[in-house]
């Protein structure tokens, strides 16, 4: 029996390959370099220009102590030793206010170009950092496997070049992961094209004949690098050298986010950016920590609005920010507080349709059986907004499940 | 032993192996080769570095700022020692398989330091107990310094109970996700409440921050300790399945094959003794299917390393391994969380294929590396003004051509790619190699190493 099913497969394989081999050459693609997937002239523009950047606050950031509910007895019952104090925030309503390291955010929110979900979280929250950030990344459910992630899924749907989604940093994270494409892992353009110039890589993918499936490793990794090769020639060529005269905080955080910026308001096509801050794991010590984290954060992404602004692209840009979990309501004894549940999630951008909190704080005196934060919007909602409303893609197709929509865009 | 077999052993259980060493072991039967292999490791050889400077200091000084600044500012460069006489170790294995399981166990019980005598002795707990029963294994590495710092456990108290150890001493150490409910991890921290170690690493447990009150642990009541919670979990038939799986996909195929790990499951769940199962791995019949052979993507460590195996090098300047090591994605002495390093194709974007497929050609033909700095948040504030954000650099090395003349003179060009190269290879990679059959050997070894295939082993 088994034998027989290898046969099949082999078939199957032989098929597919002469099928691949035989509709490059009647496309008349035969003289053209294999190698060279001409990105230029993809015919691939029928989606909007629209661009979602995509912040991730690795480590599971305190939004308690982030947004505060500084007229909450519970909240300073719970927490006596890292409490944030009614003169260590900017008050946004009667009841809310929000950790002074996020001030450079302050004028942001007074245009209305920040709004707060709170309260987001989904059934059955996983406290493990890798397996919580799996959840968010391929947006399962808490007890699902899935093995590609919702922006990969957004590439292979919408049938994006790997340069549709670009992760600043230096490896590709499974949320940039399609069944077909995979998105761009890039920490310097420049450096990136450069170290893919040398005569031997174009003997390599010249030499490239074989329709390897993906499926094969060996194929994974030909793809991988024609993909790279492809795509480094082609951000090369669009993407403007001349440096930004904004000013960047001179940290990592700050690095990316310029980098995100020089794309976008270059006009690269790119639809989809992710970068991370991490540190946020705060166990111990959490309020210096976490202070000078957020000021890291709070400091690069006003800086990032403004370079936007300045070159008239916020208008078509929603940055979306958010952390595997929150934390749990009561402090530990070590001055910080362990692994939580929901959490809030900052929203970006020109045209909120919602601005400043989008709903009520937690309930601090209904905790689940953890003593966590308990959701009241589930964060796929989150995701089928963005895809549904402001890229206008079908989201139940991406999220292989409907999810209602929510109204901030 | 067929000497394909001897091959896919070595690329398995080490980091390849010369045609010398393959001509020497093709003359024994499996079983001897194997025989060969485990006696070969039987002993431990530790790795340690210089530590004498910390007899200049005692637990006071760990007290005042500036001390333990110095202390630290100190450590940190005996670590980076430590990391470059590891990887020398691993290029020169006196216990070949006890240096590969060390290596794996390093991505198992995963554990980062800035404290090089905690660390040191951690590494070296790895080694000894690479090969041995996996409960005393885990018992000792709860109970190591470096460890309780790591995740907390230090900081576990009666009072007030910390999950972490406890989260990952099941999720990640023993069990593997969802196999355990929330109420099993906040009864098990009670049970490691009270741990912590002295000044020099030793360990100790505090009796009045220890919980010693009764417990309900996977439905067993009882006034609990850590090895106890320890034990229960061993009886647990899914810790040995948890366990073999990984190391079926470490050393055989990321392919899971059901019906081999309900074997290897059989003789692990036995008495949990590490030896048994790899000998019972090494030696089935499946290890050496086609399908598990030339279909791993191999580590950064395990390329850096294989290509020591046929051009000896040496790397002057220990900044510059490690740079390596990053921009290749595992850095040995930093793990970039307690879930280790994703392995397999989580290895390859198009950031570190780059770098993998000029590898050959930066060590051995000197090539310049462009990298973008990154390292530590911290450093890269505090230093800005001094270093730019990008740099061009020639990674200094020597390299022993000699010994690749000596090992592959029996070779010519086109007997070379099957020596080097363990998959099959790509057609039209194939026809470019019989073009360049009038290159010089070297330069030949250097394109087969700087090929898609030579990823796979």
């Amino acid at each position: 029996m088994q034998h027989v099913t290898i046969e099949n497969n082999k078939n199957i394989h032989m098929k597919r390959r002469d099928f691949l081999k035989q509709s490059t050459f009647a496309s008349g693609m035969f003289f053209v370099p294999q190698f060279l997937k001409a990105f230029g002239n993809s015919p691939n523009k029928a989606f909007s220009n629209k661009k979602v950047v995509i912040i991730q606050l690795k480590g599971g950031n305190d939004g308690l102590n982030t947004v505060v509910p500084f007229n909450n007895d519970i909240y300073y019952q719970q927490r006596n030793n890292i409490a944030i104090k009614q003169n260590d925030l900017f008050k946004i309503s009667d009841e809310v206010g929000l950790h002074k390291s996020l001030q450079p955010l302050h004028k942001l929110y007074d245009k209305g170009f920040l709004s707060i979900i709170n309260n987001v979280g989904y059934p059955n929250p996983n406290l493990s950092h890798f397996r919580a950030t799996d959840i968010w990344q391929t947006a399962s459910g808490s007890n699902e496997y899935l093995q590609n992630g919702w922006i990969g899924r957004y590439l292979d749907h919408t049938k994006g070049n790997p340069y549709s989604a670009i992760e600043v940093d230096e490896s590709l994270s499974l949320m940039m992961k399609g069944k077909i494409q995979n998105g761009l892992a890039i920490t310097d353009p420049k450096l990136f094209y450069n170290s893919m110039r040398a005569p031997f890589f174009n003997n390599v993918v010249a030499n490239y004949k074989d329709a390897h499936l993906n499926e094969h490793n060996l194929g994974y990794l030909y793809n991988t690098m024609i993909d790279a090769k492809s795509s480094a020639k082609h951000i090369h060529e669009k993407v403007s050298t001349k440096d930004t005269s904004a000013e960047y905080p001179k940290n990592l955080f700050g690095k990316q986010l310029k980098t995100i910026a020089q794309f976008i308001n270059s006009g690269l096509e790119t639809q989809v950016y992710y970068a991370g801050l991490s540190g946020f794991d705060t166990h111990a010590n959490q309020t210096n920590t976490q202070a000078k984290l957020l000021k890291k954060y709070a400091e690069s992404m006003e800086v990032f609005v403004e370079d936007l602004q300045k070159n008239n692209t916020f208008d078509d840009v929603l940055i979306l920010t958010f952390s595997e979990f929150g934390r749990r309501v009561k402090q530990n004894e070590s001055k910080g507080t362990d692994h939580g549940a929901a959490n809030n999630v900052f929203v970006m951008g020109k045209k909120l349709k919602q601005q400043g909190l989008y709903n009520n704080l937690p309930n601090l005196g209904d905790l689940d059986k953890n003593g966590n934060l308990k959701y009241e919007i589930d964060f796929r909602e989150i995701y089928a907004t963005i895809l549904d409303k402001w890229l206008e893609v079908d989201d139940v197709a991406i999220l292989n499940k409907s999810f209602s929509k929510l109204n901030f865009v | 032993m067929k000497s394909a077999h001897i091959k896919h052993l070595y690329n398995r259980v080490g980091f390849g192996i010369t045609p010398k060493e393959i001509a020497r072991l093709s003359k024994k039967s499996k079983k001897n080769v194997i025989k060969e292999l485990f006696d070969s490791s039987k002993s431990t050889t530790e790795v340690l570095i210089n530590l004498s400077f910390l007899k200049n200091y005692t637990n006071k000084d760990y007290k005042i700022p500036e001390k333990r600044m110095e202390i630290q500012k100190l450590s940190r460069k005996k670590i980076t020692a430590f990391s470059t006489a590891w990887f020398n170790r691993l290029k020169n294995p006196s216990e070949t398989l006890r240096e590969k399981m060390t290596l794996f166990w390093t991505n198992h019980f995963v554990c980062d330091s800035n404290r090089i005598l905690f660390i040191q002795n951690y590494n070296n707990v790895l080694r000894k107990n690479a090969l041995g029963n996996f409960g005393d294994f885990t018992k000792t590495v709860s109970k190591e310094a470096a460890m309780l710092n790591y995740l907390n456990n230090k900081q576990n108290k009666k009072k007030s109970p910390n999950e972490n150890f406890a989260r990952e001493l099941m999720e990640l150490f023993m069990l593997g996700q969802d196999q355990y409910t929330e109420k099993d991890i906040k009864e098990s921290a009670r049970a490691f409440t009270g741990y912590n170690h002295n000044f020099i690493g030793e360990f100790s447990k505090k009796i009045r921050h220890h919980d010693a009150n009764e417990k309900t642990f996977f439905g067993k009541n009882g006034n609990f300790n850590g090895d106890d919670i320890i034990d229960i979990i061993l009886q647990q038939k899914q810790c040995a399945r948890f366990i073999s799986e990984k190391i079926y996909t470490y050393f055989v195929n990321e392919n899971i094959n059901k019906k081999h790990i309900d074997k290897m499951v059989k003789v692990f769940y036995k008495n949990y003794n590490i030896e048994e199962l790899m000998r019972f791995v090494l030696l089935s019949k499946w290890f050496y299917d086609d399908e598990n052979i030339g279909t791993k993507i191999k580590s950064p460590i395990e390329l850096l390393v294989g290509i020591n195996t046929i051009v000896p090098y040496k790397i002057e300047k220990s900044k510059q391994i490690i740079l390596l090591q990053r921009l290749l994605g595992q850095m040995l002495m930093s793990p970039p969380n307690v879930a280790g390093w994703k392995t397999g194709r989580n290895w390859i974007d198009s950031n570190t294929i780059v770098t993998r497929l000029r590898l050959a050609s930066v060590l051995l033909n000197n090539e310049e590396i462009a990298y973008s700095e990154k390292g530590n948040e911290e450093t890269i504030i505090t230093n800005f003004n001094k270093r730019k954000l990008r740099k061009n650099v020639f990674i200094k090395v020597s390299a022993n051509w000699s010994s690749f003349e000596n090992n592959f003179k029996n070779f010519e060009n086109k007997e070379l790619v099957h020596q080097i190269i363990t998959t099959k290879l790509n057609s039209g990679t194939a026809e470019m190699l019989d073009r360049n059959q009038k290159l010089s050997k070297r330069d030949f070894a250097v394109q087969l190493m700087s090929l898609p295939e030579y990823q796979l082993c």
